[in-house]
Parts: C-alpha cells; structure tokens; sequence
C-alpha cells in the first residue's frame, strides 16, 4: 500500500467530513465558506492556520474565478501543501547520521526508534540504537526488545544513568562498529519543565560534540521530534519550547492511523518551517512513511 | 497573541468604549472572541458552537448590555457556564462490598494509562487498602515490567501473566488478590485506536470477564480536535464511569475536558499532574474552567510554591520570621523562583499577568537574577548574614569579585532592604493570623489547619513579588501595597478551597 492510499485510508473520516462540503458540484455560497473554515479547525491546524487558509483561497477563487466546489477542492490541497517546507535532506537515507528523537511523554519515540531502526537495517544501513530514557521504568528493555526484533546492536546503561554519558557510549561504539546511522531514544519530557528541557539540551550538546569527532569524518545530528497525530494547539507550545531548547530539524507524525487528521503537523510545520521526515499510520515497521506534503493534503481533501 | 480571554475581552470592549450603550453586534463580536479562546484550548469545535450559542442568550440580557464593566461581566457568566457543564465530580474509587474491588484503565496509546494505574494503586494504599496491579498489556514491548518496577518502588505487587491473553490475565489477577488478601485490582489494559475493532472487541470481554466495579478512562490534556470521536467510541463501547486527565502539568490548555463531559455526560473524576507517584489530584471544576480560558491559576501557583516549600524550607520561613531576612535566604528564593520555570512564567501564571507581560514588551529580563546571584556569591557570610554592614569598600569589592558595578550592588542592597521591609508586615500579619485561629476553636480548627501549611509557602511567594516588585518590575507602579493585596486576594483562595 502506497503512502497516499494509506494515508487516504487514516484519513477517511476527515475526508468524509470534507467531501460533505465539497458534495454539491454547484456555485459556493457564503454558508461553504463558513464551513469550511469550521472543517479546517476540526483538523487540529489551528484557528489562525484555518482562517488564513480559508481567506487565501477566498482570494484565489476571485482572482481565478472559480466558482465550483471541485475546482476549489483542488486549489485547496495546493495551498495547504505550499505550506509544508521540503526537507534538505532525509537523515535516515542520506546517511551517515545520527538522530535523537525528542518529545513529550507517550508521544512514540520508543516505537518510532524501533520501526526506523528494522526498516534501516533491512535497506542494509549499518545500525546503532542508543537508549538515552533512563528514567522510564522499562524503557531500556522496550528498546532491547526493538533491537533484538530489528537484529541491531543497543548500547545501553542501567536505569538512572546521565542520559548524555550514554550518548557518548552509543557514539563510541557507532565509531567502533562504523555505522551509517546512529538513533538515541531520550526520555519524554513536558517542555514546562526547565530542568528537564536543560537536561536535554546538555544530551544534544555532548551528542553534537562527540558526533564532530568521528573516526569517519563528523557525522550529522538531528534531533526529531515526535509528536502524536492527535495533539491539538498544545502542539505548537510543544514545537516551540523544544526548537527554542534543542534547535530542532523536522518531525515525525505518529498515530495517523486513527481518526485525528494531524493539522497539527501543517500548524508547527507552518511555524517554524520544519520539515515532516516520517509519519506513522499504523502498527507496523511499513507503516512508517516518507511524508509527501502533496499526497497528504491530496488525502486530506480528497480526490 | 492574547493568552488570556478577559484580556482579549478587555481590549474588543475598549474599542467600543465611548460608544455609549452596547448593541447586540458588540456583543456577537465579543463571543467571537470566546469562541478563539475556547478553540485555541483544543475544546471540540462543535462542543464550542452550542456553548456559544447558549452563553450568547445569556449575555443578551439588559444587565450585561448596560454594565460599565461589560467584559467583567461576560467573563463571569462564560465561566459560570463551563463550571456548570464541566460538572462536580464524585472521586471515590471504590465502590461495592465484593472483594475485591476492581478498577479498568482503558484509553488510547501513550496516554498515560501505566502511569495512572500505579498513582491510582498509591491512592488507595494510602487510603488503606491493599491494591494489586494486573498488567494486561501483552503487547507494547516491556510494559508488564515497566508497571512491574514503578509497583516495587511504592511497594504494591504486580501480577504479571506472561504469555497469557489479556483477559485470561485479568481473571487470574483476582484470583491471585483473593488468594493474597488484596482487596482492589487495578487492570492495566493496553492502549488501543477506538477505530481498531478487534482490540476493542478485547477491551470489552475483559470487561466482561472480571466485571469491573469501575472502568476509567485515561485521556491525554493534549488531545486536540478528535477527542469526541476517541471518547464516544470508548463510551460505546466500554461504558466507562469516569475520566482521568493526564499529563496537566504542561501548559495545554485542556479544553478535551469540557469535550469529554459534553460529549459522552461522563463526569472527570482525577487529573494527573506529573511524574511521581503521588501527582494523582481531584478534579476541581472551577480551576480546569480557568485554566480552559487561560485565567490565570493563582491555587496553581501557590500549589507549585508549596511543592518547592518542603520541610527544609518552611523551616527556614520561620527562621525568617524569626531572625530577619538574611542575603542567603534572597540566593535561597532566586534559586526556588528559576526551578519553578523563572519569573516570566510565573507572572504568565497570574491573572492579568499576561497583559502585564505583554504590555513589558512581551518579555522579562531574567538575567537580572543571574547577575544578583554572583553578587551574593562574593559576599562573606558575615556579609550575608548582615547586610547592613555591606559599607563602600565592601561594596567596591563585591562588584569586583562579581564582574558588576557598585551600582549594581546598591541596587540588589536596596531591593534587600525592601524585603526586608516585606519580612516585617509578614511577620505582623502571620502573628495576627495565628491570633485569628486562635480565636475560633473547635470544628473550625481543621480548617485553620489547613490553612496553614500555606503559609510558608505563601511567604516565599510574598517575597519573590516583593523582589521583583524592586528593581525590574518599577514599571508596572506596583509597590508593596499591591503585593500585599496580592497576598491578602491569594489567601482568600486559600481559604475557600
């Protein structure tokens, strides 16, 4: 299954909510517009996000002078995909890298540090798990597990460990083994808390340093961050107070494949210019894709 | 941006000040404001629209159009409105004679429903009983051992059964509780889509095979948008009693509280405000209503200043009262102050603080802290004990050896002595509160117990405005009279609680 038919699958509902609008193949009125906007807000992208939306393709319709709700349905997806920033380069293709994945607690980083990990080892990369959550209560064993399913190496140290120790040991032994891609699981952490997003910054720095002296050349870092489909404006707050902490280089969408439509990924994405690197849209290691900013608003919309 | 509904509110209705009597269009503009407001909270957008309708018959009445204070006004009724519709709540956890009692988490992945299970098995240990945690999560890689080391470290078993179906688990959990004299099972379910037919086909035979005197749902407070279709399903489908609202120690807004109730009727019993096992809080209707429009959580506040105010330091409160405010206790309470997320977020925190802050240029310099710190820090401790001795040399010397300018330390000696000041009208006051309590023995003795604890924490509190109240904040013209009204206004809410 592509990438669009899954997602066009994970979305139906918003789909169906959409196409209620889009229905009618006639001239819009005043009441489309209204409802639209109430239908791009239930997409989790933000009351501003939708406003200007809306208005833009206001504008748009005008100009072109489109009238039919199909014509509109098009120039809709074309807008919400302008929004989305192209990702320079993917970390988990254009190896070596090396990436943390960062977010709040329950968001998916564990899952989403196994999935890549199984589908880079598969594509023949040379692979390195590090568990930098050592303060979860099995943390370090839920990504043993991943490891061991994946068949990649995981460095890691009791619970309670100094997470940025950790990092340097992963990278040690990266350098050791000559791997293309590295991946560091940190603990989920709310960004309200100043001593833990301190925490994490001394992670990322140490990370960065050790990363520059590689035997093979420095090697890129990353940081991710993971964020849940279903997370609403609190998302923004999020995306934020990380970049603002980590200084961040894309996201990854998780759990699409439930009802939520994720809007919140085109409201940060929008923001602060991030590129999306992965959205998931279901249980397995597959179900991991490469985001197409086009297919996920063609999905969205509805063709 | 606004932050803040009444600020938000404040500015439409200044913009018709002037104009005389309102009209009926001011005021469907002003709920075109609240609508943003309870949007940007993630409250479920059509759960917005029949609040809004209903709030606006409400407003349309004379007493509102011809009030002076308008935006007052139409703040307190939106907020009698979400109080209503967001519910009382019964939090009691148990509830039949069988034993044992049995309570079911469902929710969605990552919401926090491990989590919940061992505060809620806290909870009850507490309360006397003897819990047993079941985990029934077979399929998330190490969770049974994740559930199996939290419940060591506040020392309740866990029954793990490896290998075993879920529901198999959960019936051989309460087995192993009555064999091992425990009295509540806590079920422990995997996270589960609502749209997954087959696990929540799981949800409910687990359901039906240990028959659960409770079943709660966990709902993250970051859910946006789709939490009606999350929450409805699980209705449907699992019929749960009552809801736990995880993760409200960041700054969501929450607004998939007031979704929830609108939603599926169900009442939110407990919110869960952190990592450690004892962060398990009664729903209180009121604060999540505030906390919703961004109203500023003064109980929040103090709250978080009291969790800062352990022993150590309402020990070192009463030497304040005591002895004098010393240059040590200054370093003591900068240093509270930036563990509790600096200053700017605290003032964010405070009704109108926002506006404040905005109104500052929309930041607050918190170097300012840093700089006073190292200053202390070249003082010797007779200097620190004894400000007051700090003469022109000395002074010349504390800049020196902190890279400041005597300037600098006038100003952080004058803020000291400030304080100080502030220390003293503490001290009165808390001798008149206890002479207060003193008065009024018997049943409400309990009351005044529980007041008081507050105090120290309180005090801290008094004293951080007071210094900011000094030197950066000059611009807001707020002296120590207002902190003090401060004070007396976040007593008060002490008190009704």
């Amino acid at each position: 299954m592509g990438l669009f038919d899954s997602l066009k699958a994970g979305l139906e509902r918003s789909r169906e909510a959409i196409n209620e609008i889009f229905y009618f193949g006639g001239e819009v009125d005043e009441s489309f517009w209204e409802e639209l906007e109430d239908t791009l807000v239930m997409g989790d992208m933000g009351a501003e996000v939708a406003l200007s939306v809306a208005d833009e393709l206001r504008d748009l319709a005008a100009r072109k002078n489109l009238k039919t709700a199909t014509q509109l349905r098009g120039a809709l997806a074309e807008r919400l995909a302008t929004r989305f920033a192209a990702p320079a380069r993917d970390p988990f293709r254009d190896t070596p890298s090396c990436v943390l994945f960062v977010g709040i607690n329950g968001a998916g980083k564990t899952t989403t540090v196994g999935k890549i990990a199984s589908a880079a080892h598969e594509a023949g990369k040379r692979v390195v798990i590090g568990s930098a959550d050592t303060f979860r209560a099995a943390a370090i064993e839920q990504l043993d597990v991943w490891g061991q399913r994946a068949g990649v190496p995981v460095v890691k140290r009791d619970r309670g460990a100094d997470p940025a120790s950790v990092c340097y040991d992963v990278l040690d032994e990266a350098d050791r083994v000559g791997a293309d891609l590295v991946l560091i699981d940190t603990a989920g952490r709310l960004h309200t808390s100043p001593e833990l997003m301190r925490e994490l910054a001394k992670v990322v720095n140490v990370t960065r340093k050790r990363a520059e002296k590689m035997k093979a050349g420095p090697m890129a870092v990353y940081v991710v961050l993971v964020i849940d489909a279903a997370t609403g404006q609190n998302g923004l707050a999020q995306a934020e107070e990380f970049n603002a902490a980590l200084g961040l280089d894309g996201i990854i969408l998780t759990k699409l494949d439930g009802t939520a439509k994720g809007g919140i990924a085109l409201a940060v994405a929008q923001r602060l210019r991030l590129p999306i690197y992965r959205v998931g849209v279901g249980e397995h290691v597959e179900d991991l894709q490469e985001f197409d900013a086009h297919d996920f608003c063609r999905a969205l919309v509805g063709e | 941006m606004f932050n803040n509904l009444s600020d938000r509110l404040n500015d439409t209705f200044d913009r018709l000040r002037g104009k005389g009597k309102l009209t009926e269009a001011d005021i469907t503009s002003a709920m075109r404001d609240i609508r943003m407001a309870l949007l940007e909270a993630d409250v479920n957008f059509k759960v917005v629209k029949d609040f809004v309708a209903k709030t606006r018959e409400r407003c349309l009445n004379a007493e509102v159009m011809d009030s002076l204070t308008p935006a007052q006004n139409v703040v307190k009724i939106v907020l009698d409105e979400l109080v209503e519709l967001l519910g009382s709540t019964e939090s009691k956890l148990v509830l039949s004679s069988r034993i044992p009692n049995v309570i079911m988490l469902v929710g969605l992945q990552g919401s926090g429903k491990t989590t919940a299970a061992v505060k809620l098995a806290y909870l009850l240990k507490k309360q006397g009983r003897s819990p047993l945690l079941a985990a029934c999560d077979v399929y998330r890689p190490a969770a049974a051992d994740q559930l199996e080391t939290l419940g060591g470290e506040i020392g309740v078993p866990v029954f793990r059964g490896d290998g075993a179906h879920p529901v198999q688990i959960a019936q051989d959990a309460i087995r192993e509780a009555v064999d091992r004299m425990r009295d509540v099972v806590i079920v422990d379910t995997a996270g589960r889509l609502q749209i997954d037919e087959q696990m929540m086909q799981e949800a409910v035979d687990i359901k039906r095979a240990v028959k659960p005197d409770q079943v709660l749902m966990v709902v993250d407070a970051m859910t946006g948008q789709d939490i009606v279709n999350v929450v409805s399903t699980f209705a449907e489908r699992t019929d749960f009693d009552g809801v736990i609202i995880s993760k409200l120690d960041g700054d969501a807004r929450g607004g998939g509280a007031l979704s929830v109730r609108a939603v599926t009727g169900k009442p939110i019993k407990f919110v869960s405000m952190g990592e450690k096992p004892d962060s398990l809080e009664v729903f209180s209707p009121d604060r999540m209503a505030k906390r919703i429009l961004g109203m500023g959580d003064v109980v929040g506040i103090i709250e978080k200043a009291q969790e800062m105010a352990d022993a150590e330091s309402i020990e070192a409160a009463e030497r304040m009262l005591r002895d004098g405010f010393t240059m040590n206790d200054m370093l003591d309470q900068m240093r509270q102050l930036k563990k509790m997320g600096g200053a700017k977020k605290l003032l964010g925190m405070l009704p109108g603080g926002q506006r404040m802050l905005s109104q500052m240029g929309g930041d607050f310099d918190e170097s300012v802290f840093d700089k006073n710190e190292a200053m202390i820090l070249s003082m010797t401790k007779a200097e620190r004990l004894r400000p007051s001795s700090i003469n022109g040399q000395r002074r010349a010397r504390i800049a020196r050896g902190s890279g400041t300018t005597p300037a600098d330390v006038n100003q952080l000696l004058k803020q000291w002595g400030e304080m100080n000041k502030m220390m003293g009208r503490m001290k009165s006051m808390a001798q008149q509160a206890q002479a207060g309590k003193r008065g009024k023995k018997g049943k409400k003795g309990k009351r005044g117990r529980v007041g008081m604890p507050g105090m120290p924490g309180m005090g801290n509190l008094g004293q951080m405005m007071g210094g900011m109240g000094g030197n950066p904040f000059g611009a807001m013209g707020g002296s120590g009279n207002a902190d003090m009204d401060m004070l007396r206004a976040m007593e008060q809410q002490m008190k009704r609680r």
